[in-house]
Protein backbone atom coordinates (compact mmCIF):
# COMPACT_ATOMS: atom_id res chain seq x y z
CA UNK A 1 0.00 0.00 0.00
CA UNK A 2 3.14 2.39 0.01
CA UNK A 3 2.71 3.87 -2.88
CA UNK A 4 -1.02 4.42 -2.62
CA UNK A 5 -2.72 7.11 -0.11
CA UNK A 6 -5.02 6.29 2.20
CA UNK A 7 -7.51 8.10 0.58
CA UNK A 8 -7.00 6.18 -2.79
CA UNK A 9 -7.31 3.08 -1.31
CA UNK A 10 -10.57 3.71 -0.17
CA UNK A 11 -12.14 5.28 -2.89
CA UNK A 12 -10.83 1.97 -5.06
CA UNK A 13 -12.38 -0.31 -2.47
CA UNK A 14 -15.78 1.50 -2.72
CA UNK A 15 -15.61 1.49 -6.30
CA UNK A 16 -14.72 -2.06 -6.51
CA UNK A 17 -17.18 -2.85 -3.68
CA UNK A 18 -20.03 -1.52 -5.82
CA UNK A 19 -19.27 -3.86 -8.70
CA UNK A 20 -18.98 -6.62 -6.72
CA UNK A 21 -22.13 -5.78 -5.28
CA UNK A 22 -23.87 -5.76 -8.20
CA UNK A 23 -22.09 -9.02 -9.45
CA UNK A 24 -23.40 -11.02 -5.92
CA UNK A 25 -26.62 -10.02 -6.61
CA UNK A 26 -26.79 -11.21 -10.23
CA UNK A 27 -24.76 -14.79 -8.68
CA UNK A 28 -27.52 -15.20 -6.65
CA UNK A 29 -30.50 -14.66 -8.73
CA UNK A 30 -29.22 -16.60 -11.56
CA UNK A 31 -28.42 -19.70 -9.19
CA UNK A 32 -32.25 -18.71 -8.49
CA UNK A 33 -30.96 -19.28 -4.32
CA UNK A 34 -28.60 -17.99 -1.79
CA UNK A 35 -28.11 -15.21 1.00
CA UNK A 36 -27.88 -11.88 -0.68
CA UNK A 37 -28.02 -9.98 2.81
CA UNK A 38 -24.88 -11.32 4.91
CA UNK A 39 -23.36 -11.66 1.88
CA UNK A 40 -23.56 -7.49 1.08
CA UNK A 41 -22.73 -7.06 4.87
CA UNK A 42 -19.31 -9.26 4.55
CA UNK A 43 -18.26 -7.89 1.51
CA UNK A 44 -16.31 -4.65 2.29
CA UNK A 45 -14.45 -6.42 4.90
CA UNK A 46 -13.26 -9.00 2.91
CA UNK A 47 -12.34 -6.97 0.05
CA UNK A 48 -10.21 -4.71 1.66
CA UNK A 49 -8.46 -8.12 3.54
CA UNK A 50 -7.57 -9.59 0.06
CA UNK A 51 -6.98 -6.31 -1.67
CA UNK A 52 -5.05 -4.84 1.23
CA UNK A 53 -3.94 -6.96 3.60
CA UNK A 54 -3.54 -11.02 2.50
CA UNK A 55 -0.21 -12.45 2.18
CA UNK A 56 -1.01 -15.12 -0.52
CA UNK A 57 -0.70 -16.25 -4.04
CA UNK A 58 -3.74 -16.80 -6.16
CA UNK A 59 -1.37 -18.82 -8.49
CA UNK A 60 -0.53 -21.49 -5.37
CA UNK A 61 -3.60 -21.34 -3.10
CA UNK A 62 -1.92 -23.95 -1.03
CA UNK A 63 1.54 -21.96 -0.15
CA UNK A 64 2.71 -23.06 3.20
CA UNK A 65 3.29 -19.01 4.58
CA UNK A 66 0.07 -17.94 3.10
CA UNK A 67 -2.53 -16.16 5.29
CA UNK A 68 -5.47 -17.72 5.99
CA UNK A 69 -8.95 -16.69 5.48
CA UNK A 70 -11.98 -19.13 7.12
CA UNK A 71 -15.29 -17.78 6.08
CA UNK A 72 -17.01 -19.59 9.26
CA UNK A 73 -20.35 -17.83 8.31
CA UNK A 74 -20.63 -20.00 5.07
CA UNK A 75 -23.52 -18.60 3.60
CA UNK A 76 -22.17 -15.46 2.68
CA UNK A 77 -19.88 -17.01 -0.01
CA UNK A 78 -20.58 -15.30 -2.70
CA UNK A 79 -18.55 -12.25 -1.67
CA UNK A 80 -15.71 -14.32 -1.24
CA UNK A 81 -16.28 -16.02 -4.41
CA UNK A 82 -16.21 -12.80 -6.13
CA UNK A 83 -13.47 -11.43 -4.42
CA UNK A 84 -11.22 -14.53 -5.37
CA UNK A 85 -12.23 -14.31 -8.78
CA UNK A 86 -11.10 -10.58 -9.25
CA UNK A 87 -8.30 -11.04 -7.03
CA UNK A 88 -7.04 -14.15 -9.69
CA UNK A 89 -8.00 -17.16 -8.33
CA UNK A 90 -10.22 -18.14 -11.47
CA UNK A 91 -11.96 -16.70 -14.38
CA UNK A 92 -14.68 -13.84 -13.65
CA UNK A 93 -16.92 -16.16 -16.31
CA UNK A 94 -17.32 -18.90 -13.65
CA UNK A 95 -18.79 -16.61 -11.16
CA UNK A 96 -22.15 -16.94 -12.47
CA UNK A 97 -22.26 -20.98 -12.37
CA UNK A 98 -22.86 -20.71 -8.44
CA UNK A 99 -24.75 -23.98 -6.88
CA UNK A 100 -24.86 -25.50 -10.49
CA UNK A 101 -23.95 -29.08 -10.39
CA UNK A 102 -20.05 -29.74 -11.29
CA UNK A 103 -19.29 -26.31 -10.39
CA UNK A 104 -16.41 -25.51 -8.00
CA UNK A 105 -18.82 -22.91 -6.29
CA UNK A 106 -20.54 -24.57 -4.25
CA UNK A 107 -23.26 -23.05 -1.85
CA UNK A 108 -20.99 -22.96 0.91
CA UNK A 109 -17.59 -23.46 0.79
CA UNK A 110 -15.61 -26.55 0.47
CA UNK A 111 -12.06 -26.42 0.33
CA UNK A 112 -11.55 -29.75 -1.70
CA UNK A 113 -13.11 -27.92 -4.80
CA UNK A 114 -11.33 -24.71 -4.15
CA UNK A 115 -8.13 -24.18 -2.00
CA UNK A 116 -8.61 -21.07 -1.30
CA UNK A 117 -11.35 -21.89 0.90
CA UNK A 118 -9.56 -22.98 2.90
CA UNK A 119 -12.33 -25.51 5.04
CA UNK A 120 -15.61 -26.66 4.60
CA UNK A 121 -17.91 -23.96 6.52
CA UNK A 122 -21.57 -23.46 6.68
CA UNK A 123 -22.28 -25.66 9.76
CA UNK A 124 -22.15 -22.73 11.75
CA UNK A 125 -19.44 -22.52 14.86
CA UNK A 126 -17.44 -24.77 13.25
CA UNK A 127 -14.59 -22.17 11.93
CA UNK A 128 -12.83 -20.71 14.46
CA UNK A 129 -11.71 -23.64 15.61
CA UNK A 130 -10.44 -24.62 12.35
CA UNK A 131 -8.69 -21.43 12.17
CA UNK A 132 -7.81 -21.67 15.73
CA UNK A 133 -6.07 -25.35 14.49
CA UNK A 134 -4.06 -23.61 11.74
CA UNK A 135 -2.94 -20.28 14.02
CA UNK A 136 -1.51 -23.05 16.48
CA UNK A 137 0.27 -24.55 13.76
CA UNK A 138 1.72 -21.58 12.62
CA UNK A 139 2.93 -21.34 16.37
CA UNK A 140 4.40 -24.80 16.61
CA UNK A 141 5.80 -24.34 13.42
CA UNK A 142 7.21 -20.98 14.00
CA UNK A 143 5.77 -19.52 10.99
CA UNK A 144 4.81 -15.37 10.55
CA UNK A 145 1.25 -15.86 9.02
CA UNK A 146 -1.95 -14.89 10.12
CA UNK A 147 -4.97 -16.88 10.52
CA UNK A 148 -8.26 -14.66 9.55
CA UNK A 149 -12.01 -15.94 10.75
CA UNK A 150 -15.17 -14.23 9.59
CA UNK A 151 -18.22 -15.38 11.48
CA UNK A 152 -21.48 -13.91 11.77
CA UNK A 153 -23.22 -12.49 14.97
CA UNK A 154 -26.35 -15.37 15.00
CA UNK A 155 -23.72 -17.82 14.39
CA UNK A 156 -21.77 -17.32 17.42
CA UNK A 157 -24.96 -18.81 19.42
CA UNK A 158 -22.97 -21.46 18.71
CA UNK A 159 -21.67 -23.20 21.70
CA UNK A 160 -18.58 -24.48 19.89
CA UNK A 161 -17.05 -20.76 19.57
CA UNK A 162 -16.93 -19.81 22.80
CA UNK A 163 -15.09 -23.12 23.49
CA UNK A 164 -12.61 -21.96 21.00
CA UNK A 165 -12.77 -18.36 21.98
CA UNK A 166 -11.49 -20.18 25.29
CA UNK A 167 -8.55 -21.95 24.15
CA UNK A 168 -6.82 -19.75 21.64
CA UNK A 169 -6.73 -16.91 24.54
CA UNK A 170 -4.66 -20.05 26.53
CA UNK A 171 -2.84 -20.48 23.92
CA UNK A 172 -2.01 -16.86 23.84
CA UNK A 173 -2.75 -16.93 19.46
CA UNK A 174 -2.46 -13.43 18.46
CA UNK A 175 -1.76 -14.46 15.00
CA UNK A 176 -5.66 -15.34 15.06
CA UNK A 177 -8.02 -12.55 14.00
CA UNK A 178 -11.60 -13.72 14.35
CA UNK A 179 -14.08 -10.88 12.54
CA UNK A 180 -18.00 -10.96 13.93
CA UNK A 181 -20.40 -9.74 11.05
CA UNK A 182 -22.90 -8.07 13.00
CA UNK A 183 -25.68 -7.23 10.93
CA UNK A 184 -28.36 -7.86 13.14
CA UNK A 185 -30.49 -10.52 11.79
CA UNK A 186 -30.55 -14.13 11.50
CA UNK A 187 -33.26 -16.21 9.71
CA UNK A 188 -36.14 -16.36 12.03
CA UNK A 189 -35.79 -12.23 13.43
CA UNK A 190 -33.21 -9.90 14.37
CA UNK A 191 -30.79 -10.94 17.00
CA UNK A 192 -32.73 -8.70 19.52
CA UNK A 193 -35.87 -11.01 19.35
CA UNK A 194 -33.81 -13.92 18.76
CA UNK A 195 -30.94 -14.13 21.44
CA UNK A 196 -31.02 -10.62 22.44
CA UNK A 197 -28.66 -11.69 25.35
CA UNK A 198 -25.52 -12.41 22.45
CA UNK A 199 -24.90 -9.00 23.44
CA UNK A 200 -22.83 -7.16 25.31
CA UNK A 201 -20.73 -9.15 22.81
CA UNK A 202 -17.71 -6.99 23.16
CA UNK A 203 -17.49 -7.41 26.76
CA UNK A 204 -18.05 -11.63 25.97
CA UNK A 205 -14.79 -12.03 24.08
CA UNK A 206 -12.72 -9.88 26.54
CA UNK A 207 -13.65 -11.99 28.97
CA UNK A 208 -12.40 -14.97 27.45
CA UNK A 209 -9.06 -13.46 27.29
CA UNK A 210 -8.95 -11.36 23.54
CA UNK A 211 -8.25 -7.75 22.36
CA UNK A 212 -11.54 -6.84 20.75
CA UNK A 213 -12.21 -3.64 19.07
CA UNK A 214 -15.47 -2.64 17.41
CA UNK A 215 -16.06 -0.67 14.08
CA UNK A 216 -18.03 0.69 11.54
CA UNK A 217 -18.06 -2.56 9.28
CA UNK A 218 -18.80 -0.24 6.11
CA UNK A 219 -16.35 3.09 6.71
CA UNK A 220 -13.40 2.14 5.26
CA UNK A 221 -11.24 3.91 6.97
CA UNK A 222 -12.32 1.94 10.30
CA UNK A 223 -11.75 -1.41 8.54
CA UNK A 224 -8.17 -0.74 7.15
CA UNK A 225 -7.18 0.74 10.76
CA UNK A 226 -8.97 -2.31 12.56
CA UNK A 227 -6.82 -5.12 10.34
CA UNK A 228 -3.48 -2.67 10.97
CA UNK A 229 -4.37 -3.29 14.92
CA UNK A 230 -4.64 -6.83 14.42
CA UNK A 231 -1.43 -6.91 12.92
CA UNK A 232 -0.15 -6.20 16.64
CA UNK A 233 1.03 -9.29 17.84
CA UNK A 234 0.29 -8.56 21.72
CA UNK A 235 0.18 -12.09 23.01
CA UNK A 236 -4.30 -12.29 22.59
CA UNK A 237 -6.18 -13.01 19.79
CA UNK A 238 -7.96 -10.56 18.44
CA UNK A 239 -11.68 -9.74 17.72
CA UNK A 240 -12.96 -7.28 15.30
CA UNK A 241 -16.66 -6.58 16.02
CA UNK A 242 -17.89 -5.07 12.61
CA UNK A 243 -21.28 -3.68 13.17
CA UNK A 244 -23.04 -3.82 9.62
CA UNK A 245 -26.13 -3.35 7.85
CA UNK A 246 -27.71 -6.92 6.07
CA UNK A 247 -28.27 -6.26 2.55
CA UNK A 248 -25.96 -3.26 2.60
CA UNK A 249 -25.96 -0.85 -0.57
CA UNK A 250 -29.40 -1.39 -1.80
CA UNK A 251 -31.74 0.48 0.04
CA UNK A 252 -34.80 -2.52 -0.37
CA UNK A 253 -32.41 -5.39 0.31
CA UNK A 254 -31.53 -3.51 3.59
CA UNK A 255 -33.36 -5.73 5.84
CA UNK A 256 -32.74 -7.98 8.95
CA UNK A 257 -34.34 -11.13 7.54
CA UNK A 258 -36.15 -10.36 4.26
CA UNK A 259 -33.31 -11.15 2.24
CA UNK A 260 -31.71 -13.54 4.27
CA UNK A 261 -31.88 -16.37 1.68
CA UNK A 262 -33.68 -15.29 -0.88
CA UNK A 263 -32.78 -14.16 -4.10
CA UNK A 264 -33.57 -10.76 -6.22
CA UNK A 265 -36.19 -11.29 -8.70
CA UNK A 266 -35.17 -10.57 -12.21
CA UNK A 267 -37.21 -6.99 -11.39
CA UNK A 268 -35.17 -6.54 -8.09
CA UNK A 269 -32.23 -7.27 -9.65
CA UNK A 270 -32.18 -4.54 -12.45
CA UNK A 271 -33.53 -2.32 -10.02
CA UNK A 272 -30.34 -3.48 -7.76
CA UNK A 273 -27.87 -2.97 -10.45
CA UNK A 274 -29.63 0.79 -11.33
CA UNK A 275 -29.16 2.04 -7.31
CA UNK A 276 -25.39 0.58 -7.21
CA UNK A 277 -24.64 2.36 -10.32
CA UNK A 278 -26.54 5.54 -9.39
CA UNK A 279 -24.30 5.51 -6.20
CA UNK A 280 -21.49 6.19 -8.14
CA UNK B 1 -2.02 -69.27 22.89
CA UNK B 2 0.15 -66.10 23.82
CA UNK B 3 1.94 -66.29 26.80
CA UNK B 4 2.15 -62.11 26.64
CA UNK B 5 0.42 -60.13 29.49
CA UNK B 6 -2.97 -59.30 28.31
CA UNK B 7 -3.55 -55.29 27.43
CA UNK B 8 -5.91 -52.87 26.55
CA UNK B 9 -5.58 -50.99 23.01
CA UNK B 10 -5.54 -47.94 24.35
CA UNK B 11 -2.40 -48.71 26.50
CA UNK B 12 -1.27 -50.01 23.11
CA UNK B 13 -2.24 -47.41 21.30
CA UNK B 14 -0.38 -44.75 24.26
CA UNK B 15 2.89 -46.90 23.65
CA UNK B 16 2.81 -47.12 19.95
CA UNK B 17 1.79 -43.41 19.92
CA UNK B 18 4.68 -42.45 21.72
CA UNK B 19 7.15 -44.74 19.98
CA UNK B 20 5.83 -43.30 16.30
CA UNK B 21 5.23 -39.97 17.23
CA UNK B 22 8.71 -39.19 18.62
CA UNK B 23 9.86 -40.14 15.14
CA UNK B 24 7.71 -38.34 13.38
CA UNK B 25 7.88 -34.37 13.45
CA UNK B 26 4.47 -33.93 12.24
CA UNK B 27 2.36 -35.76 14.70
CA UNK B 28 0.28 -33.80 17.21
CA UNK B 29 -1.76 -35.12 19.99
CA UNK B 30 -4.77 -33.54 21.65
CA UNK B 31 -6.64 -34.77 24.21
CA UNK B 32 -10.05 -33.19 25.98
CA UNK B 33 -8.30 -33.60 29.53
CA UNK B 34 -8.71 -37.40 29.59
CA UNK B 35 -5.47 -38.25 28.45
CA UNK B 36 -4.30 -40.70 31.77
CA UNK B 37 -7.46 -42.69 30.64
CA UNK B 38 -7.17 -42.76 26.76
CA UNK B 39 -2.96 -43.21 27.24
CA UNK B 40 -2.24 -40.32 24.93
CA UNK B 41 -0.81 -39.27 28.35
CA UNK B 42 2.27 -41.45 27.25
CA UNK B 43 2.85 -39.60 24.04
CA UNK B 44 2.72 -36.56 26.01
CA UNK B 45 5.16 -37.50 28.80
CA UNK B 46 7.71 -38.01 25.13
CA UNK B 47 6.55 -35.22 23.09
CA UNK B 48 5.03 -32.71 25.69
CA UNK B 49 5.74 -29.91 22.65
CA UNK B 50 3.05 -31.79 20.48
CA UNK B 51 0.69 -32.71 22.89
CA UNK B 52 -2.33 -30.29 23.22
CA UNK B 53 -3.98 -30.29 26.16
CA UNK B 54 -7.77 -28.63 24.98
CA UNK B 55 -9.71 -29.08 27.97
CA UNK B 56 -13.36 -30.41 28.42
CA UNK B 57 -14.56 -29.58 24.71
CA UNK B 58 -14.50 -32.26 21.95
CA UNK B 59 -15.88 -30.66 19.28
CA UNK B 60 -13.31 -27.65 19.55
CA UNK B 61 -10.44 -30.48 20.03
CA UNK B 62 -11.86 -31.95 16.70
CA UNK B 63 -11.78 -28.63 15.01
CA UNK B 64 -8.33 -27.45 15.62
CA UNK B 65 -6.81 -30.86 14.65
CA UNK B 66 -8.90 -30.34 11.71
CA UNK B 67 -7.31 -27.18 11.39
CA UNK B 68 -3.57 -28.34 12.61
CA UNK B 69 -3.92 -31.42 9.94
CA UNK B 70 -4.74 -28.53 6.63
CA UNK B 71 -1.98 -27.27 7.96
CA UNK B 72 0.61 -30.08 7.58
CA UNK B 73 0.24 -32.12 11.00
CA UNK B 74 -0.75 -35.85 11.40
CA UNK B 75 -3.46 -35.06 14.69
CA UNK B 76 -4.67 -37.49 16.59
CA UNK B 77 -7.13 -35.90 18.82
CA UNK B 78 -8.11 -38.23 21.70
CA UNK B 79 -11.31 -38.97 23.85
CA UNK B 80 -13.66 -41.67 24.96
CA UNK B 81 -15.79 -42.95 21.96
CA UNK B 82 -19.14 -41.55 22.81
CA UNK B 83 -17.56 -38.01 23.94
CA UNK B 84 -16.43 -38.09 20.28
CA UNK B 85 -19.01 -39.81 18.34
CA UNK B 86 -21.02 -37.17 20.02
CA UNK B 87 -19.68 -34.07 18.06
CA UNK B 88 -20.46 -35.91 15.03
CA UNK B 89 -21.00 -33.08 12.69
CA UNK B 90 -17.61 -31.68 13.69
CA UNK B 91 -16.35 -34.79 12.38
CA UNK B 92 -18.79 -34.73 9.44
CA UNK B 93 -17.56 -31.51 8.16
CA UNK B 94 -14.47 -29.97 9.72
CA UNK B 95 -12.31 -33.43 9.30
CA UNK B 96 -14.05 -35.80 6.96
CA UNK B 97 -15.29 -33.47 4.29
CA UNK B 98 -12.14 -31.18 5.00
CA UNK B 99 -9.90 -34.13 3.97
CA UNK B 100 -8.29 -33.55 7.19
CA UNK B 101 -5.76 -35.82 8.22
CA UNK B 102 -7.01 -36.49 11.41
CA UNK B 103 -7.12 -39.44 14.24
CA UNK B 104 -10.11 -39.42 15.77
CA UNK B 105 -9.84 -41.66 18.44
CA UNK B 106 -12.41 -42.74 20.56
CA UNK B 107 -11.35 -44.97 23.42
CA UNK B 108 -13.92 -47.00 26.28
CA UNK B 109 -15.67 -48.88 23.64
CA UNK B 110 -18.92 -50.38 24.01
CA UNK B 111 -20.35 -52.06 27.01
CA UNK B 112 -16.78 -52.87 27.97
CA UNK B 113 -16.00 -49.43 30.02
CA UNK B 114 -18.48 -51.29 32.68
CA UNK B 115 -19.18 -49.60 35.97
CA UNK B 116 -19.81 -46.04 34.21
CA UNK B 117 -22.50 -46.65 32.86
CA UNK B 118 -24.51 -45.95 29.45
CA UNK B 119 -23.70 -41.88 29.33
CA UNK B 120 -20.10 -43.00 29.08
CA UNK B 121 -20.83 -46.30 26.74
CA UNK B 122 -20.02 -45.53 23.19
CA UNK B 123 -21.97 -47.92 21.06
CA UNK B 124 -23.23 -45.72 18.40
CA UNK B 125 -19.79 -45.05 17.22
CA UNK B 126 -19.13 -47.28 14.36
CA UNK B 127 -22.28 -46.88 12.79
CA UNK B 128 -21.82 -43.21 12.72
CA UNK B 129 -18.25 -43.15 11.46
CA UNK B 130 -18.99 -45.24 8.97
CA UNK B 131 -21.34 -43.16 6.90
CA UNK B 132 -18.54 -40.80 6.04
CA UNK B 133 -17.62 -41.03 2.80
CA UNK B 134 -13.62 -41.55 2.67
CA UNK B 135 -13.72 -41.73 6.42
CA UNK B 136 -11.43 -45.03 7.71
CA UNK B 137 -12.55 -47.19 10.51
CA UNK B 138 -10.39 -49.37 12.55
CA UNK B 139 -10.39 -51.46 15.16
CA UNK B 140 -7.54 -53.77 16.45
CA UNK B 141 -8.43 -56.61 18.22
CA UNK B 142 -4.79 -56.97 19.95
CA UNK B 143 -1.97 -54.99 20.77
CA UNK B 144 0.18 -56.26 18.15
CA UNK B 145 -2.66 -54.99 15.76
CA UNK B 146 -2.87 -51.64 17.30
CA UNK B 147 1.00 -50.79 17.00
CA UNK B 148 0.25 -51.50 13.09
CA UNK B 149 -2.50 -49.36 12.57
CA UNK B 150 -0.65 -46.57 14.56
CA UNK B 151 2.10 -46.44 12.72
CA UNK B 152 0.20 -46.96 8.90
CA UNK B 153 -2.29 -44.12 10.48
CA UNK B 154 1.08 -41.58 10.64
CA UNK B 155 3.07 -43.16 7.92
CA UNK B 156 0.45 -44.24 5.15
CA UNK B 157 -2.63 -43.55 5.52
CA UNK B 158 -3.99 -40.11 3.92
CA UNK B 159 -7.55 -40.07 4.82
CA UNK B 160 -9.53 -39.05 7.85
CA UNK B 161 -9.99 -41.91 10.11
CA UNK B 162 -11.05 -43.56 13.39
CA UNK B 163 -9.59 -46.00 15.72
CA UNK B 164 -12.15 -47.15 17.87
CA UNK B 165 -10.11 -48.81 21.34
CA UNK B 166 -11.01 -50.82 24.43
CA UNK B 167 -10.25 -49.87 28.06
CA UNK B 168 -9.98 -54.08 29.20
CA UNK B 169 -7.30 -55.58 28.79
CA UNK B 170 -7.19 -58.03 25.66
CA UNK B 171 -5.18 -61.09 24.75
CA UNK B 172 -2.35 -60.86 22.24
CA UNK B 173 -3.67 -62.88 19.19
CA UNK B 174 -1.15 -62.17 16.95
CA UNK B 175 2.54 -62.99 16.55
CA UNK B 176 5.48 -61.21 16.22
CA UNK B 177 5.99 -59.87 13.43
CA UNK B 178 2.70 -60.30 11.82
CA UNK B 179 1.78 -57.43 9.38
CA UNK B 180 -1.53 -55.87 9.33
CA UNK B 181 -3.02 -55.09 5.93
CA UNK B 182 -5.68 -52.40 5.47
CA UNK B 183 -9.39 -53.64 3.95
CA UNK B 184 -8.24 -57.27 4.87
CA UNK B 185 -10.42 -59.28 6.77
CA UNK B 186 -7.71 -60.77 9.06
CA UNK B 187 -8.71 -64.67 9.30
CA UNK B 188 -7.48 -66.24 12.63
CA UNK B 189 -8.70 -69.65 12.08
CA UNK B 190 -10.26 -71.86 9.40
CA UNK B 191 -13.38 -73.97 10.09
CA UNK B 192 -16.46 -74.87 7.54
CA UNK B 193 -19.38 -74.98 9.56
CA UNK B 194 -20.24 -71.73 10.98
CA UNK B 195 -17.92 -68.88 10.80
CA UNK B 196 -17.51 -66.45 13.48
CA UNK B 197 -16.51 -62.41 12.42
CA UNK B 198 -16.17 -60.42 15.27
CA UNK B 199 -14.10 -56.80 16.28
CA UNK B 200 -12.87 -55.13 19.80
CA UNK B 201 -12.68 -56.55 22.59
CA UNK B 202 -14.55 -59.70 21.78
CA UNK B 203 -12.34 -61.44 19.10
CA UNK B 204 -10.56 -63.27 21.55
CA UNK B 205 -13.85 -64.43 23.24
CA UNK B 206 -14.70 -65.58 19.73
CA UNK B 207 -11.66 -67.26 19.65
CA UNK B 208 -12.13 -68.92 23.00
CA UNK B 209 -16.04 -69.90 21.89
CA UNK B 210 -14.76 -71.73 18.88
CA UNK B 211 -12.28 -73.52 20.41
CA UNK B 212 -15.52 -74.82 22.60
CA UNK B 213 -17.52 -75.18 19.82
CA UNK B 214 -14.68 -77.47 18.45
CA UNK B 215 -14.66 -79.84 20.86
CA UNK B 216 -18.31 -80.54 20.18
CA UNK B 217 -17.53 -81.59 16.59
CA UNK B 218 -18.15 -78.14 14.79
CA UNK B 219 -15.82 -76.55 12.63
CA UNK B 220 -15.67 -72.89 13.45
CA UNK B 221 -14.08 -69.90 11.25
CA UNK B 222 -13.17 -66.57 13.09
CA UNK B 223 -12.63 -64.16 11.33
CA UNK B 224 -11.06 -60.48 13.07
CA UNK B 225 -12.60 -57.44 11.33
CA UNK B 226 -10.43 -55.00 12.35
CA UNK B 227 -10.47 -53.00 9.11
CA UNK B 228 -14.53 -51.34 8.92
CA UNK B 229 -13.79 -49.62 6.67
CA UNK B 230 -12.51 -49.88 3.83
CA UNK B 231 -13.88 -53.38 4.42
CA UNK B 232 -12.94 -56.64 2.80
CA UNK B 233 -16.08 -57.28 0.31
CA UNK B 234 -14.45 -59.94 -1.43
CA UNK B 235 -13.16 -61.14 1.99
CA UNK B 236 -16.90 -61.48 2.97
CA UNK B 237 -18.34 -63.06 -0.07
CA UNK B 238 -15.78 -65.64 0.26
CA UNK B 239 -16.93 -66.53 3.30
CA UNK B 240 -19.97 -66.53 2.94
CA UNK B 241 -19.94 -68.98 -0.30
CA UNK B 242 -17.77 -71.61 2.45
CA UNK B 243 -19.84 -71.45 5.72
CA UNK B 244 -23.73 -71.83 5.77
CA UNK B 245 -24.33 -69.45 8.43
CA UNK B 246 -22.28 -66.28 9.26
CA UNK B 247 -22.59 -65.02 13.31
CA UNK B 248 -21.06 -61.44 13.67
CA UNK B 249 -19.80 -60.51 17.04
CA UNK B 250 -18.99 -57.10 18.39
CA UNK B 251 -19.36 -54.70 21.24
CA UNK B 252 -21.46 -52.12 19.70
CA UNK B 253 -25.10 -51.84 19.04
CA UNK B 254 -25.91 -54.52 16.40
CA UNK B 255 -27.61 -51.68 14.45
CA UNK B 256 -24.99 -50.02 12.31
CA UNK B 257 -21.99 -51.62 13.38
CA UNK B 258 -19.58 -54.77 11.73
CA UNK B 259 -22.70 -57.04 11.74
CA UNK B 260 -24.60 -54.25 9.87
CA UNK B 261 -21.28 -54.22 7.38
CA UNK B 262 -21.55 -57.66 6.79
CA UNK B 263 -25.01 -58.02 6.65
CA UNK B 264 -24.83 -55.12 3.58
CA UNK B 265 -22.12 -56.97 2.04
CA UNK B 266 -23.51 -60.76 2.69
CA UNK B 267 -26.89 -59.45 1.51
CA UNK B 268 -26.05 -58.41 -2.28
CA UNK B 269 -23.29 -61.05 -2.96
CA UNK B 270 -25.79 -63.87 -1.26
CA UNK B 271 -24.37 -66.69 0.52
CA UNK B 272 -24.55 -67.83 4.37
CA UNK B 273 -27.41 -66.59 6.56
CA UNK B 274 -26.13 -63.63 8.87
CA UNK B 275 -26.80 -63.36 12.49
CA UNK B 276 -25.79 -59.76 13.89
CA UNK B 277 -24.69 -60.49 17.75
CA UNK B 278 -23.92 -57.35 20.19
CA UNK B 279 -25.73 -54.96 22.02
CA UNK B 280 -29.43 -55.99 20.75
CA UNK B 281 -30.42 -52.15 20.58
CA UNK B 282 -30.43 -51.88 23.98
CA UNK B 283 -29.03 -49.21 26.11
CA UNK B 284 -26.05 -50.25 28.34
CA UNK B 285 -26.14 -50.16 32.12
CA UNK B 286 -23.74 -49.85 35.58
CA UNK B 287 -21.18 -53.50 36.17
CA UNK B 288 -18.73 -54.93 35.89
CA UNK B 289 -16.79 -55.79 32.28
CA UNK B 290 -16.87 -59.54 33.32
CA UNK B 291 -20.84 -59.18 34.10
CA UNK B 292 -21.81 -56.89 31.44
CA UNK B 293 -20.23 -58.99 28.68
CA UNK B 294 -21.79 -61.90 30.58
CA UNK B 295 -25.11 -60.23 30.72
CA UNK B 296 -25.13 -59.58 26.53
CA UNK B 297 -23.41 -62.44 25.96
CA UNK B 298 -20.09 -61.65 24.79
CA UNK B 299 -17.74 -63.87 26.91
CA UNK B 300 -17.05 -67.09 25.29
CA UNK B 301 -19.51 -68.78 26.74
CA UNK B 302 -22.72 -66.49 25.46
CA UNK B 303 -20.87 -66.35 22.30
CA UNK B 304 -20.68 -70.84 22.00
CA UNK B 305 -24.75 -70.50 23.10
CA UNK B 306 -25.10 -67.80 20.48
CA UNK B 307 -23.55 -70.12 17.54
CA UNK B 308 -25.44 -73.25 18.72
CA UNK B 309 -28.62 -71.84 18.56
CA UNK B 310 -28.37 -70.66 15.37
CA UNK B 311 -26.92 -73.32 13.85
CA UNK B 312 -30.27 -75.20 15.52
CA UNK B 313 -32.60 -72.88 13.91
Amino acid sequence: MSATSRTETVAMLAKMTREMRATILSMITQAGSGHPGGSLSVIDFIAALFFTRLKHDPKNPTWADRDRFVLSKGHAVPALYVTLAKRGYFDESQLMTLRQLGSPLQGHPVNRFMAACEAPTGSLGQGLSVAHGMALAAKLDKKSYTTFCLMGDGEIQEGQVWEAAMSASKFALDNLVAIVDWNGGQIDGSITEVMPSLEPVVAKFEAFGWDVKEIDGHDFDAILDSIAWADERGGKPKCIVARTVKGKGVSFVEHPTKYHGAALTKDELARAHAELKEAK
Amino acid sequence: MSTVKPIATRQAFGEALAAVGAEHNEVVVLDADLSKSTKSELFAKKCPDRFIQMGIAEQNMLGVAAGLALSGKVTFACSFACFVAGRFETIKISVAYAGARVRVVGTHAGVGIGEDGYSQMGLEDVGLMRTLPEMVVLQPSDDVETHAMVRWLVTDCTQPAYLRLTRQNLRRLHPDGWTWTPGKLDVLREGTDVAIIASGGPVMNAMDAAEALAKEGRSVAVANLSSIKPLDHAGIAALAKKVKLIVTVEDHNVIGGIGSAVAEVVAETGGARVHRHGVLDVFGESGTPEALYEKHRLDPKGIAEVVREQLAR
